[in-house]
């Protein structure tokens, strides 16, 4: 099943294949389709899921049944390397709390990705293949409990991405596919040297073989002594977990590697950032919580306050970028920045709390930040413009817009009763339990003022006060007296379509019922974000050395 | 001042022969092809570029079935020492056996080589000389042979670089090439005399037995060591030996340039492995020399320098052939890092990144003469819009160019990773050789993106829309190349496990 959800897309692209480019409705449809069978397994999965297992680790015995859920695992590749034994790649997926969590993200975010994309014209065989090769190695990353695998999906991820921004982006678009390609690669090649080290360094208790199994790399019994990531060999552990931080990091983006964000998002087409913000983004704070952190516990126990410090300055900083924005995309790219800070900041808490808030806000931040940008496309779509003080009175004729932009606006600021304020709140109480933490949550917490301040500044210059005509429209006024409303490229629509709708609406929804009653997606996370904690624990740490 | 030998030593030096011709068929049969394909060519009269290639083509899968035989039968050297048949050398004929049946194909592709009005004649002809030397450069172990073997290669080399009679370009490439190959030529026979001087031997076996039983003087090995590495670097196109590359590369016809980028590179891979694999030592072994370095070192510096030099110049290259000959200055460098290991795993290593590196190298040249046959051109501004134009080249070439980068899921990545793991398995020994590797795999990134990058972000300035059609061979070629590519990306166990089986070199020992 777990098999069927991450290669699903891809099956889509081969069928898509085949048909020729002219049909374009059927295209589209066969994508669709693909999203929403996505969907539904990602459904199956979350009612089938005991979210009393709690993965992370092997469960007693060494072996990940009982405590991974739906595993499946064939050997894929496996050598002979002469003196260190067999080398054994296997296909080895499956789910705990960390990663169904980012699997159910993943489905939902592909779906209003899918659906986002109905309005591309230019090359739309080419643009929904490499769009569902990228849905596929997203998923597949989220699942991959083989480093190999992993990598592998990790990698495939790249090349997609790269045309999607560079074919279909935005004037600038071939400096910024470049960027993110280059960045996110110079991120994951010590990613591949760290990959080889850790193989050669652990042995799979079962098998008593070398292994790329991310299970097995999690529990530090498994390190050999002696060996070059093996218990004692401090330097180069340090080593590993600082450039497995980096590349993770330039992911999330963290500063003062998160250049390339602004300028992919303002380059990329709408459902692309969508997916850029909702997905691809957790996938660096994601791979910290399964891979960087449970294998390197002590390093991480050393530099919770330098986490902690990089997630204040990502809050402050990229709230204080926002507020200077006048591009609205760019403002929420770097509002983006601003909310992964907290993730951050969650993960430097190193107790439950804490991590729950992180999990917790990655969710969140992947279901609001692609209204956000859903939102800023929908304006952009009409008036082909985003700079804010180009708007004015939005609210007066676009009211359902202006209502869901106030919904998705303070979900990000945090207001409660919305999720995101939920995810912060559970940041904040770890942060400020952890004494390690407490006084970067005590500066922290000004982020959130800014947030308010970017959010409702940009909120009230657009869409309340007077109407500014030259944006969307011109207004001429007759022989009687009468105004009368002369639209730039109107297209009979204005206000919100049945298909942007359908996008909207059902994440306005999660995100509300997410903010009221948050345990659907927290109850799963708990016992996986317990276990963590207890593997990183300070304890578990000490007895590698 | 010989004496004149016995009966009875004619006898046995016959029935050694003999014997030895029981390990030399493939050889042998290749070298009757060569003799076939020339006699071919004078009595068939008109067009025949195709039948010739066709009977190239034949010829070469033919000699697959005898190198296949080789496998039943013992390691075993030849010839009085001067031949070996190992695991390690079949593993080279069938690479070269399968590097000359692409080369052919892409000549038949090459409308600039079939266009030209003296016909190809001899030109296949000299593809199949050329695989008899490089088969023999990977199998010989003795001195002489060896010098031999690459005079082969050489020569043919010359001749097929020098093909486009009309073109300027081609002609100065074929000079720069011989001109370069002699001095170099020169320079690994004073090596090889300098070695024999020490050791009065010329097979490789006993010369290693010599050097370790009775020492040697260390400045001169040095000497030697550099004298031969400058001679096989040549071959390899490493820096510093690399100035011959770019501009015979540009000059050549393109499949020619495929061909010595990938057979006559792998050639003098193999070559260099045999020959300090057994028969030099180096410092580990206990034996320091006054300088304080060794093969070893210097090896790594010219690795290191390989991969930077290659990777960072290739970004200010116009052209896609001068590109693609500044990566393969760079891919010596990727190569030589599995060698530096000196075990079994680094040689598995590089026997899987060379496998990966004919797939892909080849590829990416026949799909550059696939689109210089529409476009005319090899310049990178000529290549924008193409994606549109000609889809499945652009994604076939967009495969193969992210294969040379090392990304998974291609054959590349799965090269790049065993040379890596061999590194890695020496522990932190050679850690920053794996750092400058990547790195500048990162580098290599930003460069042959240029090519997607004016192929599919960029529109051309002549507004031909629609999409420019091309045969249905080419099509297949394309596309089988690309999936197989892709292919041994994600399933390369069997060439892995094959490459493992072919990493024992007679007289060396791997472990």
């Amino acid at each position: 099943m777990l098999s069927l959800i991450v290669f699903l897309p891809i099956i889509a692209g081969l069928i898509i294949l085949a048909v020729p480019a002219s049909q374009k409705q059927i295209i589209r449809i066969v994508s669709l389709l693909a999203a929403v069978a996505q969907g539904v397994l990602a459904v199956l999965i979350w009612r089938q899921y005991d979210p009393t297992m709690a993965g992370i680790v092997a469960a007693p015995g060494g072996s990940p049944v009982g405590s991974f859920q739906l595993i499946e695992r064939i050997p894929w590749i496996s050598l002979n390397l002469g003196s260190f034994g067999p080398m054994t790649i296997e296909y080895f997926i499956g789910v705990d709390g960390l990663s169904i969590t980012m699997v159910i993200l993943t489905a939902l975010i592909s779906i209003i990705g899918v659906l986002s994309s109905w309005p591309i014209q230019k090359q739309v065989k080419g643009y929904f293949i490499l769009f569902n090769l990228l849905s596929t190695a997203m998923m597949g990353c989220f699942v991959a409990l083989d480093f190999f695998l992993f990598y592998v999906f990790w990698e495939v991820m790249l090349l997609p991405m790269y045309f999607l921004i560079g074919i279909w982006g935005g004037p600038n678009r071939e400096y910024a596919a470049i960027k993110f390609f280059l960045y996110t690669l110079f991120g994951s090649v010590f990613m591949l040297l760290v990959m080889i080290g850790l193989y050669f360094s652990v042995i799979d208790p079962v098998t008593g073989n070398h292994t790329f199994s991310l299970v097995a790399m999690a529990d530090q019994h498994n390190y050999v002594a002696g060996s070059i990531l093996g218990p004692g060999s401090v330097m180069w552990r340090y080593a590993a977990f600082i450039v497995l931080f980096v590349g993770f990091a330039i992911k999330v983006p963290m500063f003062p590697f998160h250049t390339w964000l602004p300028d992919a998002h303002v380059e990329a087409p709408t459902p692309i950032s969508v997916i850029l913000a909702g997905v691809l983004l957790k996938l660096g704070t994601y791979g910290m919580m399964r891979i960087n952190f449970p294998l390197f516990p002590e390093v991480y126990q050393a530099g919770l306050y330098v986490i902690g410090i990089f997630g204040a300055i990502n809050i402050i900083y990229g709230a204080f970028c926002a507020l200077a924005q006048q591009d609205l995309k760019k403002m929420v790219a770097y509002s983006s920045i601003s909310h992964m800070g907290y993730v951050l900041l969650g993960m430097a808490a190193g107790n439950s709390e804490g991590m729950l808030g992180a999990l917790y806000q990655m969710f969140n931040h992947g279901t609001i930040t692609a209204m956000l940008f859903l939102l800023v496309g929908v304006i952009y779509d009409r008036a082909h413009s985003r700079q804010i003080d180009k708007f004015g009175g939005l609210a007066s004729y676009m009211p359902v817009y202006a209502g869901l932009v106030t919904v998705a606006w303070f979900a990000s600021l945090g207001l409660p009763g919305l999720s995101g304020f939920i995810s912060e709140a559970f940041v904040f109480v770890g942060a400020f339990t952890a004494p390690v933490t407490r006084p970067i949550a005590m500066v922290s917490v000004l982020g959130i003022v800014f947030g308010a301040a970017y959010l409702l500044w940009s909120l009230q210059r657009m869409f309340l006060g007077k109407r500014k005509p030259d944006a969307l429209y011109e207004v001429e006024t007759d022989g009687h007296g009468h105004e009368h409303i002369h639209f730039h490229d109107w297209n009979g629509k204005l206000d919100l379509d049945a298909r942007e709708l359908t996008m909207l609406i059902p994440l306005a929804i999660i995100v509300i019922v997410l903010g009221i009653y948050p345990m659907p997606i927290m109850g799963m996370l708990t016992a996986s974000i317990n276990k963590l904690v207890t593997v990183l624990a300070p304890v578990a740490a000490a007895a590698v050395h | 001042m010989f004496a004149m030998p016995s009966g009875a030593e004619i006898q046995s030096i016959i029935s050694t022969l003999r014997f030895g011709a029981g390990y030399f068929i493939p050889e042998l049969y290749l070298s009757a092809l060569f003799m076939v394909l020339i006699i071919l060519d004078l009595v068939l009269g008109g067009r025949k570029n195709q039948i010739l290639a066709s009977a190239t083509i034949i010829g070469l899968l033919g000699s697959l079935f005898f190198i296949f035989q080789q496998h039943s039968l013992p390691d075993a050297e030849i010839f009085f020492g001067m031949y070996a048949l190992d695991r390690f050398g079949i593993f080279f004929k069938y690479f070269f056996v399968l590097c000359g049946i692409l080369a052919v194909v892409i000549s038949m592709e090459d409308e600039k080589l079939n266009s030209q009005d003296s016909g190809v004649g001899e030109y296949y002809a000299l593809v199949v000389a050329m695989v008899i030397g490089m088969m023999m450069m990977a199998s010989s172990t003795d001195l002489l042979m060896m010098f031999l073997a690459m005079e082969l290669v050489g020569l043919s080399a010359y001749v097929l670089t020098g093909y486009l009679k009309s073109d300027a370009r081609s002609s100065e490439a074929a000079l720069k090439y011989l001109v370069y190959g002699a001095v170099s030529s020169g320079m690994l026979l004073y090596g090889f005399s300098l070695i024999y001087g020490l050791t009065a031997q010329t097979n490789i076996s006993r010369i290693s037995m010599e050097l370790t039983q009775h020492g040697y003087d260390p400045l001169v090995m040095i000497l030697a060591t550099l004298l031969v590495m400058a001679g096989l670097g040549y071959k390899m196109g490493a820096v510093p030996f690399h100035f011959w590359s770019p501009d015979v590369y540009e000059g050549a016809p393109t499949p020619v340039t495929a061909y010595l980028s990938t057979g006559s590179k792998a050639a003098g891979f193999a070559l260099l492995m045999r020959i300090f694999f057994v028969a030099v030592p180096h410092a580990s072994e206990g034996v320091e020399d006054m300088l304080g370095i060794d093969w070893l070192t210097i090896m790594m510096i010219i690795a290191a320098a390989s991969m930077i030099y290659g990777n960072v110049v290739a970004i200010w290259q116009k052209n896609v052939k001068r590109l693609l000959a500044y990566s393969s200055i760079a891919h010596a460098g990727y190569l030589l890092l599995g060698i530096i290991t000196m075990d079994k795993i680094g040689t598995q290593a590089v026997l899987v990144y060379l496998a990966g590196y004919l797939l892909m190298n080849i590829g990416a040249f026949y799909v550059v003469v696939v689109i210089s046959n529409k476009t005319g051109s090899e310049n990178l501004d000529d290549y924008r819009g193409l994606g549109r134009k000609m889809p499945l080249a652009g994604a076939a070439l967009t495969v193969f160019l992210i294969s040379l980068v090392g990304l998974p899921p291609t054959f590349g990545f799965i090269g790049k990773l065993m040379i890596f793991s061999a590194l890695i398995g020496k522990g932190d020994l050679f850690m920053w050789l794996a750092l400058i590797g990547i790195l500048t795999s990162v580098i290599s990134l930003y460069y042959y993106m240029f090519i997607p990058l004016n192929m599919f972000l960029r529109e051309s300035e002549q507004n031909s829309r629609g999409e420019v059609k091309t045969g249905m061979v080419s099509n297949v070629i394309t596309a089988v190349l690309m999936i197989l590519t892709l292919y041994f990306g994600l399933f390369f166990q069997p060439i892995a496990q094959f490459a493992g089986y072919s990493a024992s070199i007679l007289g060396a020992v791997l472990n």
